[in-house]
């Protein structure tokens, strides 16, 4: 019972922030299936679910099972409350979120009177109970059904992308033309998601016998044939997705090529560098310089330019790299924190004006060209990007696989002991701020050259945050963590113009929620996992003795 | 050629010379030269009159109270958790901003014309207590759980709380500007000072001494230093180290509220961003005078409030930089930059070197 009152205290407050920030509201308007269940509404329930299923995580009878209501009653009280509040006393001047739309969106639609109420205490029973209820169904199929929920969303989310990619009549039968899903639309795509790996078991099954004579072969064969394919479709992706979407994915293939930049200095040397943006700036920079007629008479073609605006990158990395080389963790970070601000600052002043632009900035950056063929488009700068981002993960990929790669993670997990085996300290953590400042500035010359200008502003702390937010997604050393990160980070924000509003407050989130819960991330690396592990038994050995002095009070 | 290097060696006390080390001394001393020259070149051009500096150093030592107020959360935590609250910025950012809702409400009704000196301590409390509330808060959920993990976790998780607090903020109370109301007693001057800066500067002064009592005199403050000083060994002694760690962070967060409330005086307004700056700058003061590490704190804030304050007109002007006063921020974050590489225990010293 008490369990259940503080999730139902913990939603509650998960309830009113959401709704007093705003976000519920910004949201209402992006419609799922018709125009009968929207993208807050779901989010609503989705937390009234959670509720019940974390409080029911060990309900072993029927009684246990009822308490799972509480929570969700509690929270459908505690939104009722502050519709009432809103509606009735009106918070607008303090909490500009507090809109008088908002009482509608926490109640369903019913308005904050009793009906609202009793509507909001049914909900929220029925689907704590549900959420109770899940933690009976067994791992496997529970997984595959919350899966097939997510999908189900993510395509109703996607509504405006996918459909001019699909085929009219796919789009007609899934759509729903006023918004979101039609309800045929919903069922076939949850039915898929659904039926697929059910019947991927149930042949598994079946074919047991035969199977076992060449698992190997088959699995084989369908790993290539499903490679072929993703080649296939990322190779055309700018044929079929359209000059929007092409965007979006040099967006994302410049925030990966950062990934696996700050991947090398973070994820495989462990060294936390908080000015990353740092290298992105002096990229952009100084291919802006180099090429742009605007300043200096360099005026250089594309291609001279950005080798230089590289080189010029892995110098300053060398630069910063060798100031802190001596610094760990956390001081590193800031001091890494402050290169940056640095950075941005003199590329603001007036001092540096007459040669990085100031304020304005610098535009008329130079497009490359390939013989008589000029890339100014998005669609063809995607391959540019596509073509960088293999470049810097078969760098990765050696690099780790390397003598230096395992000098870098033997830094990481203990630096004195890596220097008593014998690995030069200062090589390696340089060479790790080269390359990992490479990358950063190949990204930020070819944005320069992709957005055709720099302003300062492209270049804070955020940019910085973002990247350690997507690499943490992932899995901090993770190369295809990397992937995950950016998509859901950069590319689904770049998507629904309404997430672009709480981006910050969501990597917040993530970078929170994945230290505590998944500090491996989503798609994790081996050696970390086993870090980690490490790491957490050595503090539970440690453990014991705190624990029994702690017991008594004191203090 | 063989003796000189062997001269050397005696020299540096038969250790080998560390070429990150000789690069780093270059550029330090190069900076110093530029400070030197940048200072003699501004003094003896007579750009500024003895008065003006007077006003550089006391909005300098204004400026830096409020530094020191912030940097004692840092340093406090760093005490008894070595990691840095990256989030601190955040807790001073929160009790100014909610505040203001306050002074705002006061101010309509009149309140703060009529009594003055009541509703500056209203806010003072408020936003103690809003701070206090934020920092406790945040150690419970996204620290408490991850203690024990590796250095980079709680960092990490630290940035994710900065920026989540920030946009929270920004959601709840929108990302404009908000401007403080004024308190008529606080306008005008004293002996020819502004009478805010010297309210400020006091404030900050009575703030601390608080704090030094507290900690000198009070079971809780005795725990704090004991757990500070060694965690196990306090725990053996029947202190909860929960609670003290708590309490560590309500009170780092209680001087947080009150820093929040004489920065908005000095500075007429508050932003969601507004603690990221000051939240680093009060972490260099913190380095400055040796993390973990009380008084060090107090002074690390008070001399950079006072460089920041005089050193644009001091050495960039002489150097012939234009609107110096833009890269105040630059000087800052020099300092923290170099502090950290050529004397990472600061000015005072910390017990905790091997740490860096």
């Amino acid at each position: 019972m008490r369990r259940a009152l503080t999730f139902g205290l913990i939603g509650a407050a998960i309830g009113w922030h959401l709704s007093l920030v705003g976000m519920l509201e910004a949201f209402a308007g992006r419609w799922l299936i018709g125009q009968s269940l929207s993208l807050s509404s779901v989010l609503l329930l989705a937390l009234l679910f959670s509720v019940g299923y974390l409080t029911g995580r060990h309900a072993a009878d029927g009684r246990d099972l009822a308490t799972t209501a509480v929570p969700g009653l509690l929270l459908g009280c505690a939104l009722w409350a502050l519709a009432f509040l809103v509606s009735g006393v009106g918070l607008r001047h303090i909490f500009v979120a507090a809109s008088p739309a908002l009482p509608g969106i926490v109640t369903f639609g019913q308005g904050p009177d009793v009906g609202g109420l009793l509507l909001l205490l049914a909900i929220g029973a029925a689907v704590g109970l549900v959420g109770g209820a899940a933690n009976w169904i067994p791992a496997a199929p529970r997984r595959v059904v919350l899966i097939a929920l997510a999908v189900t969303v993510l395509v109703g989310l996607l509504r405006d992308v996918l459909s001019p990619l699909l085929p009219s009549v796919l789009t007609g039968l899934l759509y729903s033309p006023r918004g979101g899903l039609s309800v045929s639309g919903t069922f076939i795509v949850f039915g898929l998601t659904v039926a697929v790996p059910f019947v991927r078991a149930m042949t598994a099954a079946q074919l047991g016998g035969w199977a076992r004579v060449r698992p190997a072969g088959t699995w084989r064969q369908r790993q290539r044939a499903l490679r072929v394919l993703t080649v296939l479709l990322v190779m055309s992706f700018p044929l079929w997705g359209g000059i929007f979407l092409s965007n979006v994915a040099d967006f994302v293939g410049l925030y990966i090529l950062m990934g696996l930049g700050l991947n090398l200095v973070l994820g495989f040397a462990g060294l936390l560098d908080l000015g990353y943006v740092a290298f992105f700036a002096i990229g952009a920079y100084s291919m802006a310089i180099l090429t742009s007629p605007e300043l200096g008479a360099l005026a250089l073609g594309f291609w001279p330019g950005l080798l230089l605006a590289v080189a010029i990158t892995v110098l300053s990395g060398i630069l910063i790299g060798l100031p802190v080389l001596r610094m760990r963790g956390d001081y590193l970070a800031i001091a890494t924190l402050g290169f940056g601000e640095i950075v941005r600052l003199l590329v603001l002043s007036d001092w540096l004006k007459p040669h990085l632009g100031g304020a304005q900035g610098v535009t008329r950056i130079a497009r490359p060209e390939i013989g008589p063929l000029v890339i100014d488009r998005p669609q063809e700068y995607f391959y540019l990007i596509l073509v960088s981002c293999g470049l810097g993960w078969f760098l990765s990929v050696r690099l780790r696989d390397s003598r230096i790669g395992r000098a870098w993670m033997a830094i990481r997990e203990d630096e004195d002991v890596a220097q008593a085996m014998g690995i030069n300290r200062v090589t390696a953590k340089l060479l790790a701020f080269a390359t990992g400042a490479s990358l950063g500035g190949l990204s930020g010359a070819l944005f320069a050259s992709l957005v055709n200008s720099v302003i300062p502003q492209s270049f804070s702390i955020l940019v910085s945050i973002n990247v350690v937010a997507l690499l943490v997604l992932g899995g901090i050393g993770s190369l295809p963590g990397i992937l995950v990160g950016a998509l859901a980070l950069v590319g689904l924000p770049e998507l629904l113009r309404e997430f672009q509003e709480y981006r910050l407050l969501v990597y917040g989130v993530v970078l929170v929620v994945m230290m505590i819960w998944r500090p491996a991330g989503l798609w994790p690396e081996e050696t970390r996992v086993r870090e980690l592990e490490e790491a957490a038994e050595e503090a539970r050995a440690m453990a014991p003795a705190e624990m029994v002095a702690t017991g008594q009070d004191g203090a | 050629m063989a003796t000189a290097t062997r001269r050397l060696a005696t020299l540096t006390g038969g250790r080998r010379v560390d070429p990150t080390m000789v690069i780093a001394w270059t550029i330090g001393t190069a900076l110093l030269v530029l400070v030197l020259v940048g200072s003699y070149r501004t003094l003896a051009s007579g750009h500024y009159t003895s008065g003006q500096w007077f006003d550089f150093v006391v909005f300098g030592l204004a400026q830096g109270g409020i530094y020191a107020l912030i940097a004692l959360g840092y340093t406090m935590v760093y005490g008894v958790l070595r990691m840095i609250n990256f989030a601190h910025g955040e807790v001073f950012m929160s009790g100014a901003f909610s505040a203001f809702f306050l002074a705002d409400f006061l101010e309509r009704r009149g309140f703060i014309a009529e009594y003055p000196v009541i509703s500056l301590l209203l806010l003072l409390v408020f936003a103690a207590v809003v701070s206090m509330t934020i920092a406790v808060v945040l150690e419970r959920v996204a620290y408490r759980p991850l203690r024990g993990a590796p250095r980079l976790v709680p960092l990490i998780t630290a940035v994710g709380a900065s920026f989540f607090l920030q946009y929270t903020f920004r959601g709840l109370f929108g990302s404009g500007v908000r401007v403080y109301p004024t308190v008529p007693l606080l306008e005008g001057t004293t002996f020819g000072i502004q009478t805010k800066l010297i309210v400020v500067f006091l404030g900050a002064l009575a703030t601390l001494g608080i704090l030094w009592a507290f900690l000198t005199f009070s079971r809780t403050g005795l725990a704090i230093r004991a757990v500070a000083e060694d965690r196990e060994a306090a725990a053996l002694m029947g202190v909860n180290v929960d609670r003290a760690i708590s309490s560590t962070f309500a009170v780092g967060g209680a001087m947080a509220g009150v820093a929040g409330v004489l920065y908005a005086l000095v500075f007429a307004q508050v932003q969601f961003f507004m603690g990221f700056l000051p939240g680093i700058k009060a972490f260099t003061s913190a380095v400055l005078g040796g993390i973990g590490n009380l008084p060090g704190a107090a002074v690390g804030g008070l001399v950079l409030g006072l460089v920041e304050s005089v050193g644009p007109s001091l050495f960039l002007d002489g150097l012939g930089i234009p609107a110096a006063h833009q890269l105040k921020d630059v000087i800052a974050f020099t300092i923290l930059v170099l502090i950290l590489i050529f004397r990472p225990t600061g000015i005072l010293g910390e017990r905790l070197g091997s740490r860096v």
